[in-house]
């Protein structure tokens, strides 16, 4: 397959790659069985990897590697999560290849994991953290949505911050049975434990205030 | 395999912590945000620009044939270009935030911003355009995202081999059903009167054969259980009531202002456009306004583009002449 990204991209995404703080790992899981969009991820992940050594990725088979599929909930391919420096999964997850505009949700949720700080207001920080119920959000998106890495991006920077929210993006083409089970038919659609649901690209504030009803 | 980046070198420019007082603040990153930006740096003023997303509806708009010099452009190709070039530039732009609040104190306004963050400016260039106008009928909220949608490039994909509605009759309308036309099995337009659209564009229907137009009709309400079903529509020239079978509905009937954050300091008109003045200032010195927020007729990118330009002049001029003497 030809390199999705060419010299003078490679030049600007280590430039904007250089703000990562610490080290990022990343755990693939694909299905040797083959599936649709597998081998992108898998090309996509491999030349983000060569591009900072600060970024590591193991691949993985959602079959032969079934215990760990389990412990990150791993249910369908390709899927993988993004983890600190110390392995430690935060609940950050992307499902389908994030390409297209939701490339920017990617590149975001590498940057913060590492350990670049992001301003939230002090007061918004407490509420975050003081959810303890365990709290799933699906954004589902599409490719070709502008408005939908946003959206994606506030669900990861949740995650982050309470270790009982998990955020994750679902590339709505490429799994196509969860978006109808949803009934998906616009997007950004998020989805908070299968459950109550938001449309458009919300402030952290409207996500929130559905969670607190939880 | 496409990539859409709209990442900046640095994620919040440090300038954005450190400028005790901007000349100008830009709010919204859209075509005349963006013109203004690049105006005011060349002019050597302290500009910065805040706004959720880069690129305005630019984003939701696939193709752009009415720009200039650079025929059938895709609209995120004419916004990364307009990104590219203020990045070249250096202008400090902060995204993925919201304006909370607006305030004027003294002569210098006060920006609160999402985040926390609290900026201070000689003046504000409010840019922020507008989002899609609803038609405001039964059943339209909903079925927001159950089958009646507000961005073609989005959502196009989720009606392969269905029947969708398109509402509208602009350029927008006329776009979205060409950018359909690729996925749904069946397209059907209704608009209330006569089509506004441009000619070149409706001449791209005629390849369509997969189209109905229903001109002179209304749409009276959105159908539907869980998910859209069809719509209700009233031929006004027969008087008569049908239903129609569709799963999806695509609103392209134009934009609302997006003026509510300056509505307490800002006079707007009664369709919530921002009064200007010819050097785009609002009723409040130091406040000014430029593109689709404003009352300047004919929403258009290019018009949007130089509208930002000139607002940049007129406030390089307030700042000389009037700011500096304290009015």
């Amino acid at each position: 397959m030809e390199k999705f990204f060419n010299d003078e991209l490679q030049t600007q995404l280590k430039e904007i790659l250089s703000q990562m703080v610490h080290d990022v790992h990343i755990v693939l899981f694909t299905n040797e069985q083959g599936c649709a969009s597998c081998d992108e991820t898998k090309q996509l992940l491999v030349e983000f990897e060569s591009l900072i050594d600060k970024i590591h990725v193991e691949y993985k088979d959602i079959h032969q590697d079934k215990d760990l599929a389990k412990e990150y909930a791993i249910t369908m391919t390709p899927s993988f999560v993004v983890l600190d420096a110390n392995k430690k999964y935060k609940g950050v997850k992307f499902n389908g290849i994030p390409a297209g505009h939701e490339i920017n949700s990617f590149i975001g949720a590498l940057i913060e994991m590492s350990g670049f700080e992001v301003q939230i207001p002090e007061a918004m920080v407490q509420r975050i953290k003081a959810i303890n119920k365990p709290v799933n959000i699906k954004v589902f998106v599409t490719l070709s949505c502008p408005h939908c890495p946003g959206a994606v991006q506030t669900a990861h920077r949740l995650a982050m911050l309470n270790p009982n929210i998990q955020g994750e993006m679902i590339e709505a083409n490429t799994f196509k049975e969860l978006s109808i089970k949803h009934k998906v038919s616009g997007v950004p659609k998020i989805i908070i434990n299968d459950h109550y649901e938001l449309v458009g690209n919300q402030p952290m504030e409207a996500f929130l205030k559905e969670i607190e009803k939880i | 395999m496409m990539f859409n980046f709209s990442i900046q070198k640095q994620k919040t420019p440090a300038i954005f912590k450190t400028l005790p007082l901007w000349d100008i603040l830009i709010i919204g990153g859209g075509p005349a945000g963006l013109n203004a930006a690049l105006y005011a740096q060349r002019k050597g003023l302290h500009v910065g620009v805040i706004s959720k997303e880069i690129g305005g509806q630019l984003h939701n708009t696939s193709t752009v044939d009415n720009y200039l010099g650079l025929p059938m452009l895709e609209g995120k190709d004419l916004s990364e270009a307009f990104l590219k070039h203020i990045q070249s530039l250096e202008v400090p732009v902060y995204t993925d935030v919201w304006v909370n609040h607006i305030q004027k104190i003294g002569i210098d306004f006060v920006l609160d911003l999402s985040d926390g963050t609290q900026l201070k400016s000689k003046t504000i260039l409010y840019a922020t355009g507008g989002k899609p106008r609803q038609l405001g009928i039964p059943g339209e909220e909903q079925f927001a995202n159950k089958g009646v949608s507000y961005c073609t490039t989005c959502d196009a994909p989720f009606f392969k081999g269905k029947h969708v509605v398109v509402a509208g009759g602009g350029n927008s309308a006329a776009e979205a059903v060409i950018d359909l036309a690729p996925f749904a099995s069946h397209i059907t337009v209704v608009h209330r009167s006569q089509w506004r659209a441009d000619p070149i564009t409706l001449k791209k229907h005629e390849s369509i054969k997969h189209l109905t137009v229903h001109l002179e009709t209304q749409l009276l309400e959105v159908l539907g259980e869980d998910l859209m079903t069809g719509v209700k529509i009233l031929n006004k020239k027969t008087n008569k009531e049908t239903t129609l079978q569709a799963d999806g509905l695509f609103v392209e009937i134009g934009l609302i202002p997006t003026s509510d954050g300056i509505a307490h300091l800002a006079t707007l008109n009664d369709r919530k456009e921002i009064i200007i003045d010819e050097h785009f200032m609002t009723n409040v010195p130091g406040l000014f306004a430029a593109g689709d927020v404003t009352n300047v007729p004919f929403k258009q990118i290019v018009i949007a583009v130089g509208d930002g330009a000139k607002a940049a002049l007129s406030i390089q001029q307030y700042l000389i002449h009037q700011y500096s003497k304290g009015e």
